[in-house]
């Protein structure tokens, strides 16, 4: 075009960014790549490479090496082996590598832009404005807190080799959340990046050379979901954290059951963006294309479900379909596209048939007047409305850029509306009325909610889901507890299993004066047993000293709905909890000289030993009722003129199955934290000395701890537990008793990815303070929710 | 490979003329603009589009045309204006017009812009040329002298020639909420200016924040504002990117009300060519391409053109040019 053509069209040209230097760097490698295992480049055992494509135009980029399982299992003892030097040089020397990287990143940045857009097809404004500088950002951050790690993260130390799975999306940016807070804290690495998208993750394994990294700190095997699953299997591996599907999420989770491991999980979304009638529209248009549109909609935390206030959603979606005709799709490599191609044929066949299922489904589809490039995975825009909330395109993850519109009439609405999914992950709110933003950002069930703003990401700001989008955080604070342990923990050691309940010697109750019946204890009542049988209780010496209740599935059930009605105990003030936990210590201390006869009875411990356990129960309340209104928020400063706010907020119903050791202490030690915080509990009592926790039922009932908070169920302990592991409506569940437990709660947890918290056989001292009570408590009774509330008028 | 893109709209040479409407204080209380995501929107766009090489040659010529080449100085002498409307006739050199191919488009400045005394000596300077003369006006920049002055000297101005006038507005009845008072002024204003078009400085530095630019911007339009504009030049904070983005979208929304299209003029720090790209690539995308001919944007700037004039020849020779190889004004 001439500039006289141009002058008077006024239209934008071809900006494309060169692609030289990339395609030297693939060409440098003969296009084929080896794995990246203890600092050498391998052959993969297989033999076998797999291609990977550029998915704007149908072409090869590389072969890339498949690794199996006997690739993994070098790369895992290639980090195991580097693991303990490179702990042991301290955090303030593994910061210079952590800096050196995010250096080198920034040297190559226009590298590491160009290669993952060709890889994954994203804008390469996206990888040169967004991917990369928040990869560097990572580094520096993560620089920061192996430097400060031995005096600011005092008594934790590393878990040791960390198996990670990234996904396609954010291919190098996922690198980077899992490496970087890994090797800072001294764990060394094995990755796997997604089958489509391994090349800037086989960059950054040369920079790791180029900047000297001690060999084996990071791993790089490349290959399909095969290898993956041999990593997420590996024996010798101490934690997996993973991003990418529910699906698989839940598949790892199912594998690695009982094996001990730690488990990050970033899973899917159907994330929320809601807008109230009195949002800037205008920019809040502009927030639903950085929320569904930014990277073809391929985001887990993608604002997909966009929720209108219905008086202002007809100008809305005006407004919004002006919007996309506007919007520009091709060559991905071009400056000035908004939107890129789909990482895949196969992803672009997902998003088509579930955009037909839509349109089979009654739902109204719209997209832009202008025409899709024909060659190439291009998806266009795609704007959904009316739109039932049933609707599968209203909750199925699309993964693409397709939104769907609902509306609503009051914030209640809009809450309900929000939390009515499986996901947890985001959340973005629309308002110009700071009363109700911050009104409403709470009552939504995830973990990252954006005021005015969506998909913003920093790496001081923990970023992660609830309910099946998974569990633990990334970045900041919340994400250096993700790779650290509290530093005993491997000194525990296993439990020692009791006796046996001995057969009685005589079937009578030997207890003297009136009969008493303990009974179940559930939504602030005495409650017989659904089965309608007792079970003996028989103190050590082998005396019966009474009966509780048989507990079975629906006392199970009665009581987990007992706790999600009592959500008054979740919106009470912390000072209010803290009354009542006081007030629960100051009744225990009347009724001192029984539990302690009682516990003596029953354990056949020294009169000494028991009233040592009973005042160590009393101290530990008063330690929680001190907590409860100082476990506080913390407010995180990312680069934007406003503040995340990292919100400590309870969990919800947490399942908590105790152990028989030291039996009122252990009770109260695994209680009084999780009621501190403002979860309801359903407690399955220790199966061998079950009565002082109905006894403790009477404290309850006189420490104005309203019904429903604390649920008491005795019996079969596993038996009980599998029910609440499986149970939909309890979000975590604590486990502390012999080791095959572990594995039966984290295996039956996979159903609605709930917490799980469990002690792998591990005996805890419940009367030493530093294991068992504290902060590690008070982080598995809450869960974060980073809130980003940008401001200025 | 680039499929792109929305359908080019080509530009209504003309428009009807906003009459004006009755103020709607409802409109104005619906209001509603969030600063950080205007930011973002504002900081993110020139990432967003790229115009480069032949593409940015003939955009910066398009940045020419727009351009109401300014000098608002206590110095200003006939001499001056007369070398400024002899630039604002041959903005660009003809060696580099022709190499460009753009030698029969008579690129011109958009409007020449004085004070009130020097509009004759401009009038008569452009003669034959078809650039409009614009005057500031109303007790330019701080428009605080008395309201039958302020009108008289639109009047004056109209009388002697020039063809648009920029008024500048009360702050004070931005800054108290009067917007029935704003709303008199400009209406009074207007009529004043009777066939010539008018312009509202908002005086966006001294109103500070983007809902009161938005506010004040509706209000304008409302009274009859032919070009809504950022700043006098005179405050310490002039335009800025989103400052345009608030009062572009009030035009759109204007637009959507009644119809009729207004114009947009930044001005103040608008320096270089850069700039001017970014402003343009705002205008495009938030309005469309009718808002980057000179009947619906103007650029106030004193500085800008040498810059454009230097960019152009290095697209056209490929070095990098120098600021005396460009006559001045």
């Amino acid at each position: 075009m001439s500039i006289a053509e141009i002058f008077d069209q006024m239209s934008y040209g071809p900006a494309p960014e060169g692609d030289g230097p990339a395609r030297d760097w693939l060409a440098a490698h003969k296009g084929r790549f080896d794995l990246f295992i203890g600092g050498k480049w391998v052959k993969p055992k297989s033999g076998k490479w797999f291609d990977t494509h550029n998915p704007a135009r149908d072409e090869k980029l590389a072969g890339i090496a498949a690794a199996d399982a006997a690739d993994i299992d070098a790369a895992v003892k290639a980090a195991r082996k580097a693991q303990k030097d490179w702990q042991a040089i301290g955090g303030k020397a593994r910061a210079k590598y952590l800096y050196a990287l995010a250096r080198a990143v920034q040297r190559h940045a226009r590298l590491f832009a160009v290669l993952e857009t060709l890889d994954n097809g994203k804008p390469v404004r996206e990888t040169r404005d967004i991917d990369i500088p928040l990869v560097a950002r990572h580094f520096y951050h993560h620089a920061g807190w192996a430097q400060l790690q031995e005096s600011e993260l005092k008594g934790f130390e590393p878990m040791g080799v960390i198996g990670q799975i990234i996904p396609w999306n954010f291919p190098l940016l996922m690198l980077a959340w899992k490496i970087a807070p890994a090797i800072a804290a001294g764990n060394t690495v094995v990755l796997k990046p997604a089958e489509y998208t391994s090349l800037t993750a086989l960059l950054l394994a040369e920079i790791c050379e180029g900047v000297g990294l001690p060999a084996g700190v990071v791993n790089i095997v490349t290959g399909d979901g095969t290898a993956g699953d041999a990593l997420a299997r590996h024996e010798g591996i101490d934690k997996i954290a993973f991003t990418g599907s529910t699906e698989v999420g839940r598949h790892i989770r199912e594998v690695t059951a009982g094996q001990g491991k730690h488990l990050t999980l970033e899973l899917g979304g159907k994330s929320p963006f809601i807008v109230f009638d009195d949002a800037d529209l205008d920019s809040t248009v502009e927030g639903v294309v950085d929320a569904i549109w930014f990277n073809q909609g391929q985001v887990c935390c993608a604002g997909s479900r966009l929720l209108v206030q219905e008086g202002i959603a007809e100008a809305m979606i005006k407004k919004l379909k002006a919007r996309m005709e506007t919007l520009r799709i091709g060559d991905p490599l071009d400056k000035s596209v908004d939107m890129g191609a789909i990482v895949s044929p196969q992803q672009l066949k997902t998003i088509t048939s579930l955009v037909e299922k839509g349109t089979k489904e009654g739902a109204e589809l719209w997209q832009p007047s202008w025409a899709t490039p024909k060659e190439g995975c291009f998806y266009p825009p795609t704007l959904f409305t009316n739109v039932a909330p049933a609707a599968t395109i209203a909750q199925v993850e699309i993964f693409g850029p397709v939104i769907v519109v609902l509306t609503f009439r009051t914030p209640e609405e809009a809450v309900k509306i929000a939390n009515n999914t499986r996901y947890g992950l985001a959340a973005s709110v629309w308002s110009e009325n700071i009363n109700l933003a911050l009104d409403v950002a709470p009552k939504l069930d995830c973990g990252v909610v954006w005021i005015n703003s969506t998909n913003q990401f920093d790496a001081a700001c923990g970023f992660g889901g609830t309910r099946e989008s998974g569990y633990g955080r990334e970045g900041g604070f919340e994400g250096m507890m993700e790779v650290l342990k509290p530093a005993f923990l491997s000194k525990l050691p296993e439990i020692k299993p009791l006796e046996k309940a001995p057969k009685a010697k005589e079937s009578a109750i030997t207890a003297a004066g009136i009969d008493r019946t303990a009974k179940l204890y559930i939504g602030g009542k005495q409650a017989r047993p659904d089965s309608g049988y007792s079970l003996p209780v028989y103190s050590t010496a082998g005396e019966k000293i009474g009966e509780v209740g048989d507990g079975n599935r629906k006392d199970i059930r009665n009581a987990v709905e007992a706790a999600r009605k009592a959500t008054g105990w979740t919106s009470a003030s912390a000072h209010g909890r803290a009354q009542v936990l006081y007030y629960i210590a100051e009744n225990l201390d009347a009724r001192a000289e029984e539990f302690a006869k009682r516990l003596q009875h029953l354990t056949g411990v020294s009169a000494k030993s028991a009233a040592r356990e009973v005042e160590a129960t009393i101290s530990r309340l008063f330690t929680y009722g001190a907590w409860a209104d100082k476990y506080e928020s913390t407010i995180h400063s990312p680069p934007m003129r406003g503040v995340t706010l990292a919100m400590k907020e309870a969990i919800g119903t947490i399942g908590i199955a105790c152990p028989d050791e030291a039996p009122l202490l252990s009770l109260i030690s695994l209680i009084a934290p999780a009621i501190a915080m403002g979860n309801r509990t359903v407690v399955i009592a220790s199966e061998r000395f079950p009565l002082l926790a109905t006894d403790f039922y009477q404290v309850l009932e006189t420490s104005d701890v309203p019904g429903g908070v604390v649920n008491i169920v005795t019996g079969a302990r596993d038996a009980l537990t599998k029910t609440l592991a499986e149970h939909d409506d309890v979000k975590s569940l604590w486990y502390f008793g012999p080791r095959p437990g572990s594995k039966l709660v984290e295996a039956a947890s996979a159903g609605n990815m709930k917490r799980t918290w469990v002690n792998n056989g591990r005996a805890r001292d419940w009367f030493d303070d530093a294991e068992s009570e504290g902060p590690e408590f008070l982080r598995q009774a809450t869960q974060i929710k980073n809130i980003w509330i940008p401001y200025g008028d | 490979m680039m499929a792109v893109i929305s359908p080019l709209k080509q530009s209504a040479d003309t428009h009807a003329r906003n009459p004006g409407m009755a103020l709607d204080l409802d409109v104005l209380d619906r209001i509603r603009v969030n600063k950080s995501a205007v930011e973002r929107r504002a900081s993110t766009l020139s990432g967003r589009r790229s115009v480069k090489k032949t593409h940015q040659a003939a955009w910066l010529l398009k940045a020419v045309t727009s351009i109401d080449l300014t000098t608002l100085s206590g110095d200003d002498t006939a001499g001056r204006v007369k070398r400024l409307c002899a630039k604002a006739r041959q903005p660009v050199r003809a060696d580099i017009l022709d190499a460009a191919g753009m030698e029969n488009r008579k690129i011109t400045t958009g409007a020449v812009c004085v004070y009130h005394s020097m509009i004759e000596t401009a009038v008569e300077a452009l003669d034959g040329s078809g650039i409009p003369v614009a005057a500031v006006s109303t007790g330019f920049p701080a428009g605080l002298n008395p309201f039958d002055l302020r009108v008289k000297e639109i009047e004056a101005s109209v009388a002697a020639g020039a063809k648009e006038i920029d008024i500048v507005i009360t702050r004070g009845h931005v800054l108290t909420g009067n917007w029935r008072a704003l709303y008199e002024e400009v209406k009074a204003f207007r009529a004043a200016c009777g066939e010539a078009h008018l312009k509202a400085i908002l005086g966006t530095g001294d109103i500070v924040t983007l809902r009161n630019v938005a506010k004040a911007s509706m209000v304008a339009m409302m009274a009859g504002a032919d070009f809504i504009k950022t700043s006098t030049g005179k405050e310490g904070v002039n335009a800025t990117l989103p400052v345009t983005l608030v009062m572009i979208r009030m035009i759109r929304q204007y637009l959507e009300m009644t119809g009729h299209k207004i114009g947009y003029k930044p001005a103040g720090g608008i320096s270089t060519a850069k700039d001017v790209l970014a402003y343009q690539i705002m205008m495009k995308e938030e309005l469309g391409n009718d808002w980057l001919q000179p009947d619906l944007f103007r650029i106030g700037a004193s500085s800008l053109l040498g810059d454009i004039e230097r960019q152009l020849e290095h697209h056209v020779t490929g070095r990098y040019s120098a600021d005396f190889r460009h006559p001045m004004a």
